[in-house]
């Protein structure tokens, strides 16, 4: 099996209103994906229907050959948010060791925590690993949160928009880590700011409602433009991707 | 001091202060981190309706409300996630709801109403030596499920979303989350009443949590300092013949005005 995830023929709707029209996406066990689009477009939607957390209304979807939610898939979520009481008891260490929930009434073993001290040891927040989680600063706690998805070693990551609490100069260090991630797993980033998207990705997917390309990223100009519904001035090579506007 | 232990309403009454502490110290916990005051409110209003059904079945109105308080949680929990009503909308109507069932099942009740002030307004110096026992079997039965659940509360409480993706049945457990309030909610009737129930669910915790951020410590922080101020209030409501409800209630806000005083002091 070289494909992760299989989509046919997905569509999604919330009280009659279409999300995701008629999705046909394969994901490669090696690929590192950036989809993007407009706000609204159905990104966030499309990681949640992998997830297992919104059910499909039509087509087939398969993740590691199983159906979506099936706990036993290597998958590991960077959520867009995780809002939480700004006080909420609970320090790093515990927070990324719940990614490796066994299920009702299991212990965490002494394994679990040697992954998580691995995985914090990974992000750079061992030190801080006894620290109270609403204590941290977006950025760190993102990184936290990077830990908390990796630390089951999953075989795919899925991450939502992972730039909107990221300072701009964190960013390549951002690109960094997951370049080190990219050795083991595959990796789908969604955002909405196509600018954003570094030469690190491989392949790009156009997601508003429905896909447009799916594809590398040179090639994609044109469905870019179906995508944001506006000509797409150029698409020019660098640290990150520039498009700009007809001008 | 002691002398007043020689009376044996008074040993009870202390006994029962001391396992309400413990109900209220470790479900409080989870009631104040995961934000869910109002539904359980709600929830200690309702078993109002299994003291009339009680009543009327002629039956101790605190075991009728065991079974009535939970399937009133269970209701208020599930409407939100199965319905389109809001659990805020589902909590409204079963709470007055809950109260009302209960009046009409006393008025159908022939007869005198024995102990009815003392269902809403507590009393906790005519505790009977039974309740205590129920009490008793309650709390342990309260802490047995928080040992077996505890990630799993957590996990509802911190980040559902990512729970549900670990493989949780997030909308089970937030249902015997609920059904533990339902329990304490019970164990404590009898101590301050109905009406006053949310107090003690709630203040002990929610000192414990300006102390700590470890959920261990801050639920035995929750549990002795539930023990401390209810044997204060009952104390002090024998000392100056007050209602011994309405004074625990009293003494638990001023240690929570005390302790954020403290707090900011410190800062």
């Amino acid at each position: 099996m070289c494909n992760v995830v299989e989509m046919e023929n997905v569509s999604v709707s919330f009280d009659r209103q279409s999300v995701l029209q008629d999705v046909n996406l394969s994901i490669d066990k090696d690929e590192f994906l950036a989809i993007i689009g407009p706000n609204g477009g159905g990104k966030s939607t499309l990681l949640k229907v992998i997830l297992g957390l919104i059910k499909a209304d039509q087509g087939r979807i398969s993740v590691f050959g199983k159906k979506p939610g099936d706990p036993s898939n290597p998958i590991g979520y960077l959520p867009q948010y995780v809002s939480f009481d700004p006080d909420f008891p609970i320090n790093v260490f515990d927070t990324v060791l719940s990614g490796r929930y066994h299920g009702l009434f299991k212990n965490y073993s002494d394994d679990d925590r040697e992954k998580v001290v691995n995985a914090l040891e990974e992000v750079g927040m061992l030190k801080m690993r006894h620290r109270q989680m609403s204590r941290l600063s977006g950025g760190q706690k993102q990184r936290v949160f990077i830990a908390r998805a990796i630390v089951r070693d999953p075989k795919l990551l899925l991450l939502d928009e992972p730039m909107a609490s990221i300072d701009p100069k964190m960013q390549e260090s951002f690109y960094e880590l997951l370049a080190q991630f990219r050795k083991r797993m595959a990796i789908v980033l969604v955002s909405h700011d196509v600018g954003a998207v570094s030469t690190h990705v491989e392949s790009i997917a156009c997601l508003n409602q429905k896909l447009y390309y799916h594809g590398s990223v040179e090639e994609s100009a044109e469905g870019l433009e179906k995508v944001y519904e506006c000509p797409i001035g150029y698409i020019s090579h660098g640290l990150p991707h520039r498009i700009l506007k007809d001008h | 001091m002691a002398g007043i232990l020689t009376y044996s309403f008074m040993q009870n009454a202390f006994l029962a202060a001391v396992l309400v502490s413990v109900a209220c110290g470790v479900v409080g916990t989870y009631v104040v981190i995961k934000r869910i005051v109002f539904i359980s409110g709600g929830i200690s209003h309702a078993a109002f309706g299994g003291i009339g059904m009680g009543y009327f079945l002629g039956v101790n109105p605190i075991m009728a409300a065991i079974p009535f308080s939970i399937v009133s949680a269970l209701i208020m929990g599930i409407t939100s996630k199965k319905a389109k009503i809001s659990e805020d909308t589902a909590i409204g109507i079963l709470w007055s709801l809950g109260m009302a069932i209960g009046i009409i099942f006393i008025n159908l009740t022939p007869g005198y109403v024995p102990d009815l002030m003392s269902y809403l307004f507590g009393s906790i110096l005519t505790v009977p030596f039974n309740d205590i026992l129920i009490m008793l079997v309650l709390d342990i039965a309260i802490i047995i499920m928080v040992l077996l659940f505890n990630r799993e509360f957590m996990g509802i409480s911190f980040d559902e979303e990512f729970s549900q993706i670990m493989g949780m049945h997030t909308t089970t457990i937030y249902l015997i989350l609920l059904s533990l309030v339902a329990l304490s909610v019970v164990v404590m009737i009898k101590v301050v009443g109905v009406i006053l129930v949310i107090a003690l669910l709630t203040i002990p915790a929610a000192i414990a949590k300006q102390y700590t951020y470890r959920l261990g410590r801050m639920m035995t922080l929750a549990v002795v300092l539930g023990m401390i101020l209810t044997t204060c209030g009952l104390y002090l409501s024998y000392l100056f013949n007050l209602a011994s409800g309405a004074t625990i209630v009293i003494v638990l806000g001023l240690g929570f005005l005390f302790s954020t005083l403290i707090q900011k002091i410190i800062e």
